[in-house]
């Protein structure tokens, strides 16, 4: 399926109102060398703002021979969120030593790109930064929270058709980056791998829920009460792992980890609006006791039931180790050999 | 007398452009401008006191654990809590490893690749920095990457991830360490160890932490091949370039202490103007005259500061404002740090020709070796079993200051929560202090002061002696205008 040679890529990437965080991310990907691993796929950075050797007008250059054409933009990457205050004059983030607002030289830049990437929330729905009352005016490419539309509107689609391809995270995990680009460079992603909020499916189409080590807390109810406790933080502790859409663990991150393996609730930080959940993060929202985020694709009176009886039946071990911070009691061994 | 605009700035976090007067080949003046606002003072302002936990961290993906450690323990001084030996322990490793990868990325990826620059093709070391620090080509890049993904492990294991972890907690930790892990995160620490000592060094660390005066280092450095180690190139480049000419600020230099311990601190807390005092943190204000910023004249101590853009304002030309120490500049950063602490080689260096390029890179370096046994003592010390955290509800009012460092320096959150929600949140980033603009004495910010005198060849549209300058402070520009 992989062609003998790549025809590469040449990559510019631009941060705007972010925190810089995907980047740093990206410089934890596993491979033993990010760089290498990169550049034997054809991904070549025409700049990037970390990495690249050239600074002031060396940049400005790089820019103008894509706007020219002199030079094949093939993936633009914008990490942050695109800052349009104020009073749309986008003054809250001048591009450095131009004069002239980011959002300009991004819509200008998306409009000659082979594909444009938002790298991370706040570039692909407004993000953290898009938070309160958003004093930056603050959107993503291609939505503003979960309306399409944002900088470049609806109807934009990059030279090769597709609309903004958002690899959504706060921050992005390394390798959803690196898998993206290096799909893009041997011309493996069309519109069907792009799930219906622009997210590339292969991270996407699972649930942070998938692979989470609190499952079994999870199947008996037996939730944790505060931070440090082992149980499931669903009922509780405001966690959305069974409704936010990502792979975290199943790919783990730096090594091993993962946010509710760090002992800490999922804030579904790939969905668009992640940022004002409506209620304090660390805490579920409850009508009569009952969590009011419930899986999304399960029956709500079913959960209900479910959870009660589950309830009823849940194990010594699980319901005191649920709200301790070390196992109070290990699973038994029976000396019946496994059934 | 002509003018210089530089930027768009990179390898340096976020945006950052340098207006310079430049007249007979070198810098007159510098005006520093961080072109970027961000807001989340705005931001926090209504939320629940405890969200600061998430957003904080999100305000710079570089130092995130740092604003996590700065919120959660101005949280936890607005909630009378104190940490459990574990969850101290934790806090200070999860911390610990951030800035030792913030110290080594700055090295590897963003200061190094300038001394491949086409500008030094005539040096005599410039064939083997090439070879090693080209941006993105060099072989050092191959070396250093997976060394610090390593590294960072650390935090997969301890935060869930890095960045943006929310396990660092007002009362402690919210990840446990169990039994097994501590054998898993001290290999952690002894591979990272292994990579310091065979290519950045050349030397075992406690032998670079022993070095006590600027005699002994240059024994070190003749004692060994230009080429011999990362650091002993640099070394060679620093003594032929007279970095330590280049890029010197005030002189007054600041620490808030940290990686707690007992009662005080591992790096202490203090002043340093020629001679240590202790730190007077009512001593501190923000002054935005020269900031694109509403609000009173006055400067203002931070615990009372407001946080008002206001993009068309007369002499105004950063969005960062301008913090001062009893009226007067300060830096921050490791070599501050050191300096502050007492290290004896550092203490020499800044004796003999002050804060300056070379000595700000020697500081950070030096961190390295002086942080990673800190942090192998800090695993054998946890106890699994015994509590990582402990809890305590939010009250409905009061306020909470959280002041600790990051690698680049000095950072504080100052809270205050009114009827349970935050009325108001000011931070004060490393970067603030460091690339302040003039204050409404019109005394130009540490950055601006040491960018005067800077060389500036003939024909630079870019002087790289100016980027040495910016880059020695590794300057965090999306922290700064938070």
């Amino acid at each position: 399926m992989i062609g003998p040679k790549p025809e590469g890529i040449n990559v510019l990437w631009l941060q705007s109102g972010g925190c810089g965080g995907c980047t740093m991310s990206l410089l934890c990907a596993d491979s033993c060398n990010l760089f290498e691993m990169l550049s034997s796929a054809g991904v070549r950075f025409l700049w990037h703002p970390s990495l690249s050797e050239e600074t002031g007008v060396e940049v400005t250059r790089v820019m103008e021979r894509c706007l020219s054409g002199q030079v094949t933009l093939d993936a633009l990457c914008v990490e942050g969120s695109l800052l349009r205050g104020p009073n749309g004059t986008g003054r809250f983030h001048l591009l450095a030593g131009t004069g002239r607002p980011m959002i300009q030289w991004v819509r200008e830049l998306a409009s000659v790109a082979r594909y444009t990437v938002a790298v991370g929330t706040c570039a692909a729905y407004g993000g953290v930064t898009a938070a309160g009352g958003n004093p930056t005016d603050a959107c993503g490419l291609q939505y503003e929270g979960d309306e399409p539309g944002g900088l470049l509107g609806v109807e934009y689609r990059s030279r090769s058709g597709l609309p903004v391809i958002n690899i959504a995270g706060c921050p992005t995990h390394p390798n959803w980056v690196v898998e993206t680009l290096m799909c893009l460079a041997f011309g493996l992603f069309s519109e069907r791998d792009m799930d219906a909020l622009g997210r590339p499916r292969f991270y996407a189409d699972h649930l942070v829920h998938h692979g989470c080590t609190r499952n079994e807390y999870y199947e008996f109810k037996a939730s944790a009460e505060k931070p440090s406790d082992l149980g499931c933080m669903m009922e509780n502790m405001g966690c959305k792992g069974t409704q936010a859409h990502a792979d975290c663990n199943i790919r783990l991150w730096n090594g091993e980890g993962s946010c509710t393996r760090g002992g800490y609730a999922c804030i579904s930080c790939t969905e668009p609006g992640f940022e004002e959940p409506g209620h304090p993060f660390a805490q579920t929202p409850k009508i009569a006791g009952i969590p009011v985020g419930l899986p999304t694709d399960m029956p709500k009176a079913w959960f209900v039931a479910l959870a009660s009886l589950s309830k009823s039946a849940t194990p010594k071990r699980v319901r005191e180790n649920a709200v301790s911070d070390h196992q109070v009691i290990t699973p038994a061994i029976r000396k019946t050999r496994l059934r | 007398m002509s003018r210089l605009v530089v930027g768009p700035f990179n390898r340096v976090e976020g945006d950052l452009e340098v207006t310079l007067e430049v007249a007979a080949g070198r810098v007159r003046s510098a005006r520093v401008n961080s072109p970027l606002y961000r807001g989340f003072e705005q931001i926090l302002r209504g939320k629940d006191p405890m969200d600061a936990l998430v957003f904080a961290p999100r305000i710079c993906g570089i130092c995130s654990v740092s604003q996590s450690v700065a919120a959660a323990s101005a949280l936890a001084s607005l909630m009378k809590l104190e940490p459990p030996e574990n969850g101290r322990l934790a806090t200070n490793l999860i911390l610990a490893a951030e800035n030792l990868a913030d110290h080594f990325t700055h090295f590897y990826l963003f200061f190094m690749p300038d001394f491949a620059r086409d500008v030094y093709r005539h040096r005599p070391w410039f064939t083997a920095v090439q070879a090693r620090f080209k941006a993105i080509e060099g072989s050092a890049a191959g070396d250093a990457l997976p060394a610090r993904a390593k590294l960072l492990s650390l935090m997969g294991s301890m935060a869930g991830k890095w960045p943006h972890t929310l396990s660092i907690q007002p009362g402690g930790s919210a990840r446990p360490v169990e039994g097994g892990e501590k054998i898993r995160l001290y290999s952690i620490l002894r591979e990272f160890r292994r990579s310091l000592e065979k290519t950045l060094f050349g030397d075992a660390l406690e032998a670079v932490a022993g070095l006590e005066s600027a005699r002994d280092l240059e024994g070190w450095m003749a004692a060994r091949a230009p080429d011999a180690s990362d650091f002993r190139l640099f070394l060679e480049i620093a003594q032929d370039l007279a970095l330590e000419k280049l890029g010197r600020a005030t002189d007054r230099f600041l620490s808030y202490g940290t990686y707690s311990q007992g009662d005080g601190f591992m790096f202490r807390r203090g002043v340093w103007e020629g001679g240590f005092k202790p730190l007077d943190v009512d001593a501190i204000t923000e002054d935005i005259s020269h900031s694109w910023m509403a609000g009173p004249a006055k400067p203002q101590p931070p615990a009372h500061g407001v946080t008002q853009p206001l993009a068309e304002k007369p002499k105004a030309y950063s969005w960062c404002k301008a913090p001062r120490l009893n009226g007067d500049v300060a830096e921050t950063g490791a070599l501050a740090r050191q300096v502050v602490n007492g290290h004896p080689l550092i203490r020499d260096l800044v004796a003999q020709s002050g804060g300056n390029v070379r000595n700000r890179v020697i500081a950070r370096l030096l961190e390295l070796a002086l942080v990673v046994p800190a942090m192998e003592s800090w695993v054998r010390a946890l106890e699994p079993g015994a509590p990582f955290c402990h809890h305590a509800p939010v009250p409905e009012e009061g306020c909470g200051v959280g002041l600790t460092e990051s690698a680049r320096g000095s950072l504080g959150h100052w809270l205050e929560v009114r009827r349970g929600r935050i009325h108001n949140y000011q931070i004060i980033s490393p970067t603030t202090w460091n690339f302040s603009p003039r204050d409404a004495q019109g005394v130009p910010g540490p950055l601006e002061q040491a960018l005067v005198g800077v060389p500036v060849q003939e024909g630079e549209t870019v002087p790289v002696a100016v980027q040495h300058v910016v880059r020695s402070f590794d300057p965090c520009m999306v922290c700064t205008v938070h």
